[in-house]
């Protein structure tokens, strides 16, 4: 959710129950504009919010230019000091599946996850503790960088890609209208794609090379992680993802507003299969 | 001299002095610039267009709308001049007024802010009538202070859907319960209670108990089937089925009216039955958004998406309604029955109002629960699953057969107005958040308690104002993975013995032996008859 008219977008969502207060939006409005000027973004994102048992953590997302790579994740718990997150290794991802339980809203408490390990063979296996320590700010990292690569989504064309290969904002996009905003296929994950490689050369016939350059979300497994609902009539689309509860993307049909933001605990629903 | 001409294309030959070398000179120019205008202007044997007259339409659409960086978006100018091209401005389907979604919910939803008809509106309104709505928008207030809760313009229609609400029904108390999130759908809910006496019947109760009727009807049937063809009956006997509790207690106190969109039709939830709560624990899914739902799962749900809802509002309202200590008390008269659990409280006149600080207090002795806990058995009062053996005693003499019941242990849950700080932990997590809504103003701020065993559910106090609400999917947290409860185990075997036990065919071999033992056996006894007749005969 851009930062300049936060206060304005943040209303799109409070349909699914994500409000800030007055003191928190007047608070984010202050800092983020100091932040995107030291910090020299070219773009400021509210990114959302990770409950946790004790402190909430507020997440932005500043973004250069090209807004595939040049991103830095900031978070805060006041919304006013930000600081910055590490980037997320590959490393930092596996170890923060392990974690489990919320957050617990303080970045140094370190989470605890003994694994036994079996060395040796046959009679002689001895059962061996292991004992890895996760940090939260590690975990925040990871989580974020999952969310991201997860469910953030974009309408279709609302990003073009250059023949130099470098992706931009489509400055000629004017929104879906309310027959294309009710199909899935018109969203796209916002990140280098996953699946487009594996397609056949027949299934990419169809595709626009400077559109089509991102995985849709259609095709996302399984069928059914999106729940797609009209609010207002027709005046506001709101796609929820159910595979991390929380993320919440609104877009007006037929006008450039869209957006999303994530406010829940951080943990993925890995019940999903059962759940629907 | 070519932008001239450009200009003005008849005046091809007037600017400049005619000399011979000039002409000479003009005239090639000219040609060329005639040749190349006349390849432009060269219509597309397909479509008709020539580029002559695009660019120019283009170029002045460039230059009407002035755009930032126009080198940037020159080929999509380009591309939509050709686009409107195909849009014919006058068209019989696109002008005939086709009602959006939009225009249809506005409709219905204006509704709600009619004032009435013509005739209630000129009625004074009596001033000083009790009404149960309660003040939605203070409350909203509150919540927006914790960042908690809907819209403003969302709560507003929601407070003019409940006001139709107590229009329509007698109602003593309503309040908004809260949302419940759908894939399809979401559910608005609200919490009331009837005036006493003038419930309106449910005629849903009797309809079920017929399908009881006749679906033993039907077993009685199958067993005298069963004495013909001798098929093997399974000893299973399902569970005593637990009595579902009354209207105005346990988890069926208070009513529940739910719709889809504020406006639209508010629909009454059916009574909760205890093997609904316990299946209820048992599972995990998401609300659709259709009261009329199928609830797939196993073990499998008894009802559909409505009753499932109503289950988890019963649990999630035990769990999470909680109220300032002091606000509620019991009522003194009922003192007498200490022994039975009481589940009757009234509103503390007296109640002073406990200030914020010891409200967040981490120990949350100041918090109390005020709906009944819902007991394992899936009621909250706990009651004797084996009473309903004595009734149809005959029933049981059959088939009571050794494995005798035993005596039922009463399940105990805490009391009503129990404190917070008795709640159990969840998975090494306080069970519940306590925050102060600003850290910058904290002389006027109210106290947020967040419910961490049921994501969603928040409750806001201050002085003497409290509420609770729920907003989220409606799921109870759990730190492991859901795994669905595995199937019962197998059932045991019939005894295999001799009498069903395959055996070999006899071999041609042994036919034949055995067929000559019995001829052999036969001759014997003809041999005997024939001495026994000889006696007989001598």
């Amino acid at each position: 959710m851009d930062a300049r008219d936060l206060h304005l977008n943040i209303d799109y969502v409070g349909t699914a129950g994500i409000i800030l207060s007055p003191e928190q939006k007047a608070a984010l409005q202050t800092s983020l504009t100091i932040l995107q000027s030291n910090q020299k973004f070219s773009r400021v994102y509210f990114w959302g919010k990770i409950l946790g048992v004790k402190d909430d953590y507020y997440i932005a997302q500043g973004v250069g230019s090209d807004e595939f790579s040049e991103r830095k994740i900031l978070y805060s718990k006041d919304c006013i000091r930000w600081g910055l997150l590490p980037p997320a290794t590959d490393e930092m991802r596996e170890k923060a599946k392990l974690a489990k339980g919320r957050f617990t809203g303080d970045p140094s408490f370190e989470f605890e996850h003994t694994e036994i390990k079996k060395i040796g063979e046959g009679d002689d296996a001895t059962e061996e503790e292991e004992t890895i320590t996760i940090k939260e700010e590690d975990r925040l990292a990871a989580v974020i960088s999952e969310i991201d690569s997860d469910v953030r989504i974009v309408p279709r064309r609302s990003y073009i890609k250059t023949p130099t290969g470098q992706g931009f904002v489509n400055r000629s996009f004017e929104g879906l209208s309310v027959s294309e905003a009710a199909k899935l296929c018109n969203y796209m994950h916002f990140r280098n794609p996953k699946q487009l490689q594996e397609k056949s050369l027949l299934q990419r016939a169809n595709l626009d090379k400077a559109i089509d350059f991102m995985d849709p979300v259609d095709e996302d497994i399984p069928k059914g992680s999106w729940s797609l609902q009209f609010e207002r009539g027709s005046g506001l689309v709101l796609l929820r993802s159910v595979l991390w509860l929380g993320y919440v993307f609104y877009h007006v049909p037929g006008t450039r507003h869209y957006g999303s933001i994530y406010v829940g605990t951080g943990e993925k629903n890995m019940d999903l299969p059962f759940m629907l | 001299m070519s932008s001239d001409v450009l200009n003005n294309e008849r005046d091809v030959t007037g600017s400049k002095p005619q000399t011979p070398q000039n002409i000479e000179n003009n005239l090639s120019k000219d040609t060329e610039f005639i040749n190349a205008k006349s390849y432009l202007l060269t219509a597309s044997t397909k479509t008709g267009l020539n580029l002559y007259d695009h660019l120019a339409k283009v170029l002045a659409k460039v230059l009407e709308e002035r755009p930032e960086n126009v080198a940037d978006v020159f080929e999509d100018f380009s591309n939509n001049e050709k686009k409107a091209k195909f849009v014919s401005s006058v068209d019989t389907v696109q002008n005939k007024d086709d009602k959006s979604t939009e225009v249809a919910l506005a409709e219905i939803q204006e509704k709600l802010f009619s004032k009435g008809d013509g005739e209630d509106a000129d009625v004074e309104p009596e001033e000083e009538i009790e009404t149960p709505l309660p003040n939605l928008m203070e409350l909203c207030y509150y919540f927006e202070q914790a960042g908690i809760g809907l819209n403003r313009e969302e709560v507003i229609r929601v407070w003019l859907a409940l006001k139709n609400l107590v229009d329509n029904h007698p109602l003593q108390h309503v309040r908004f319960w809260g949302k419940m999130f759908g894939t399809e759908q979401n559910y608005y809910v609200a919490e009331v209670e009837y005036r006493e006496g003038e419930e309106e019947e449910e005629e849903e109760e009797n309809e079920e108990t017929h399908e009881e009727d006749t679906t033993e009807k039907d077993l009685d049937e199958e067993d005298e089937d069963a004495e013909i063809d001798d098929t093997p009956k399974p000893d299973y006997k399902p569970p005593p089925v637990i009595k579902k509790e009354d209207n105005r207690t346990g988890a069926n106190k208070k009513t529940y009216f739910v719709c889809n969109e504020p406006g639209k039709v508010w629909v009454k939830l059916p009574q909760v039955t205890p093997a609904q709560i316990t299946t209820a624990r048992k599972v995990k899914k998401f609300l659709t958004g259709r009261l009329d739902a199928p609830v797939v799962s196993f073990p499998p749900f008894p009802g559909n998406e409505a009753n499932y809802l109503r289950a988890q509002i019963a649990r999630i309202s035990a769990g999470t309604h909680i109220s300032p200590l002091g606000f509620y008390q019991f009522d003194e008269e009922e003192e007498e029955e200490e022994e039975a659990q009481r589940d009757n409280f009234v509103e503390n006149i007296d109640f002073e109002g406990i200030p914020v600080r010891e409200l967040i207090d981490p120990s949350l002795s100041n918090w109390v629960h005020h709906v009944q806990h819902v007991l394992p058995q899936g009621r909250c009062t706990w009651w004797n699953p084996i009473q309903k053996s004595e009734d149809d005693f005959e029933e049981d003499k059959e088939e009571e057969e050794g494995d005798e019941p035993e005596e039922a242990e009463p399940e105990v849950g805490p009391a009503l107005l129990t404190p917070l700080s008795e709640d159990a932990e969840v998975e090494n997590m306080p069970p519940w958040t306590a925050k102060v809504s600003s850290r910058l103003v904290p002389q006027y701020s109210i106290a947020v308690l967040h419910s961490n065993l049921w994501p969603g559910a928040h409750a806001f106090g201050t002085e003497k104002k409290f509420e609770n609400v729920y907003i989220g999917w409606g799921h109870k947290y759990a730190a492991e993975n859901y795994s669905p409860p595995p199937p019962p185990a197998v059932m045991e075997e019939f005894p295999s013995g001799p009498e069903i036990t395959e055996a070999e065919d006899p071999t041609p071999e042994e036919e034949a032996a055995l067929r000559a033992a019995q001829q052999e056996a036969e001759e014997a006894e003809e041999m005997e008859d024939d001495e026994d007749e000889e006696d007989e005969e001598a």
